[in-house]
């Protein structure tokens, strides 16, 4: 490695080169060998196994945006952690939720934190909503090598629009293609059933709080039927990992808020296991 | 082909310091002042858009005072150092003083090498702590040396003079109003004792503030915020008025 960040001299010419505001393509000039995009993988017989994340539920409302995640990785028919965190703040106004392999899958959005905040600061303004969406884009499509050997990586975006004032939700496909999901969206092996489910229960005119209980029913519903889905953990007090995000910002349910919503919906869940009925026309 | 004149390594790098230190004097003062919740960044800047100071991580800040683009350009690559350790490692190996020898060895690097032209800048590298013990604020010259400050720092034209009146009535635990007010006194003053006005849409603010619960401390003081911050340091310091009480909740930018 030419420039190496371990050494305290004087700053390398790269460093001091005019060029890009993205984090990305100066990793792809100075260290291309960081980029998870490049790794050259030993060819190998079969699917590799790693953990595996499984569902993320998102869902707009008047106001904002709701993304959540549940908690389990699952390798195989084993389930190899029981408290995962799959949703993260990419930024101030966004929030990223990853199906797939885990270890990419916390790797890219490492990079793709690091990509917003390194265009703020160089900047001194934040990408546009739809900036950050298709920056994700371009960071799947680079992992599309790895996909193609089972290591897929599948997210959900969602964000507060700071010019259009609203939430918008984004979905990928393992080939970075990007598409604007209107009210609710669901990614992983669970999402079917969380769609289903949300599908039902969906209005327009949902408040911050029947949002953020339709997120934690859809993840209820994908554990039901999704053996690769975990539903809420009361033994051991593990509950999805929730986050809205509005005009004020990001924000990340507390322990004790994430665990009455889902208590209040196990609760019903008790006398309706199938969960709340939608009228009939 | 004429002899070239003999000209001593001394006089050379004098006349360097000296080209150096004439372009950073052209520029306006800033002072970089530690406060109980944190340090703040005070500086006299008409322009909106070109800032003085800025976020490089999560608890480090940059103020530069000389010419714009080549502290810019130091700035941009004190943002790629931090992010790129940051990633290979951790955020929190990221840190003010690998930062300034960074910073040290590049100013030093140029200052001395005969092909280069110095740069005219003087740098403030600040990071804050936990607690004020743990607060860190390095001054770096245009020649590549480095200094610890402690309490408060100012660089530019007429840093020297600004820096003694701070020295003599910067206390510690100083409320940000307090703070920001001492700062604006010690800018307003000319090189020949006499006083001027700032109006606060010409002063750029920043702080570096602890208290945050986010994980990057910086954050710019703008628009009301600050009108409101310099009213209070003003009430505050008015002797028939009881002391105000300015810890009302801060919007967030």
């Amino acid at each position: 490695m030419e420039a190496n960040p371990r050494s305290t001299g004087r700053l390398p010419a790269a460093f001091l080169t005019p060029g890009s505001s993205s984090f990305m393509d100066f990793l792809g000039e100075h260290s291309p060998e960081l980029l998870p995009g490049k790794r050259v993988l030993p060819p190998v017989q079969g699917v590799i196994e790693a953990p595996h994340g499984t569902t993320i539920v998102a869902a707009s409302f008047p106001g904002g945006v709701v993304l959540a995640g549940d908690r389990r990785a699952t390798m195989g028919n084993m389930i190899a952690q029981r408290d995962i965190e799959k949703v993260f703040p990419a930024d101030e106004y966004s929030a990223v939720g990853i199906a797939g392999t885990a270890g990419l899958a916390v790797e890219m959005v490492k990079l793709f934190q690091l990509e917003l905040e390194h265009f703020e600061k160089v900047e001194g303004a934040q990408l546009s909503l739809e900036g950050k969406a298709n920056r994700l884009s371009t960071m799947i499509r680079s992992n599309l090598g790895m996909a193609m050997q089972g290591l897929a990586v599948v997210p959900l975006f969602a964000g507060w629009d700071v010019d259009r004032e609203k939430g918008r939700i984004f979905s990928y496909d393992v080939t970075g293609g990007r598409s604007e999901e209107h009210g609710y969206a669901a990614t992983g092996s669970g999402s079917i059933f969380a769609r289903g489910s949300m599908k039902k229960l969906y209005r327009e005119d949902l408040t911050e709080e029947q949002a953020l209980t339709l997120v934690i029913q859809a993840l209820y519903d994908a554990a039901d039927e999704d053996s690769a889905t975990g539903g809420p953990d009361v033994g051991r007090r593990i509950y999805p990992i929730v986050t809205v995000i509005t005009d004020e910002g990001f924000r990340k349910l507390t322990e004790a808020e994430a665990s009455e919503i889902a208590h209040a919906v196990l609760e019903r869940r008790r006398e309706q296991p199938d969960g709340p009925r939608a009228s009939l026309l | 082909m004429s002899t070239p004149f003999y000209v001593s390594p001394q006089q050379a790098m004098a006349d360097r310091a000296e080209y150096a230190r004439k372009g950073i004097a052209r520029g306006r003062s800033l002072v970089v002042m530690q406060y109980a919740d944190g340090i703040v960044f005070v500086g006299e800047n008409p322009s909106r858009a070109l800032h003085k100071f800025s976020e490089i991580y999560d608890r480090i800040g940059f103020a530069a005072a000389g010419k714009y683009n080549e502290y810019e350009n130091l700035r941009i690559g004190g943002v790629r150092y931090a992010d790129l350790r940051g990633y290979t490692y951790d955020r929190d190996d990221v840190t003010a003083r690998g930062l300034a020898n960074v910073y040290a060895q590049t100013l030093g690097t140029i200052f001395s090498s005969a092909g280069e032209k110095p740069y005219e800048v003087e740098l403030v590298v600040a990071e804050v702590g936990t607690s004020p013990e743990g607060d860190q604020i390095y001054r770096l010259p245009h020649d590549g040396s480095i200094v610890d400050e402690h309490g408060s720092v100012a660089v530019g034209g007429n840093a020297e003079q600004i820096s003694s009146f701070l020295d003599q009535r910067h206390r510690d635990g100083m409320s940000l109003a307090e703070a920001l007010k001492l700062a604006v006194q010690a800018l307003s003053r000319d090189t020949n004792g006499g006083e001027r006005e700032i109006p606060a849409e010409r002063l750029e603010v920043a702080v570096l503030d602890r208290t945050r619960p986010q994980q990057r401390k910086f954050k710019r003081i703008v628009g009301r915020q600050l009108s409101r911050l310099l009213g209070a340091a003003d009430a505050a310091s008015a002797p028939t008025e009881a002391p105000s009480d300015e810890e009302t909740p801060e919007e967030e930018a």
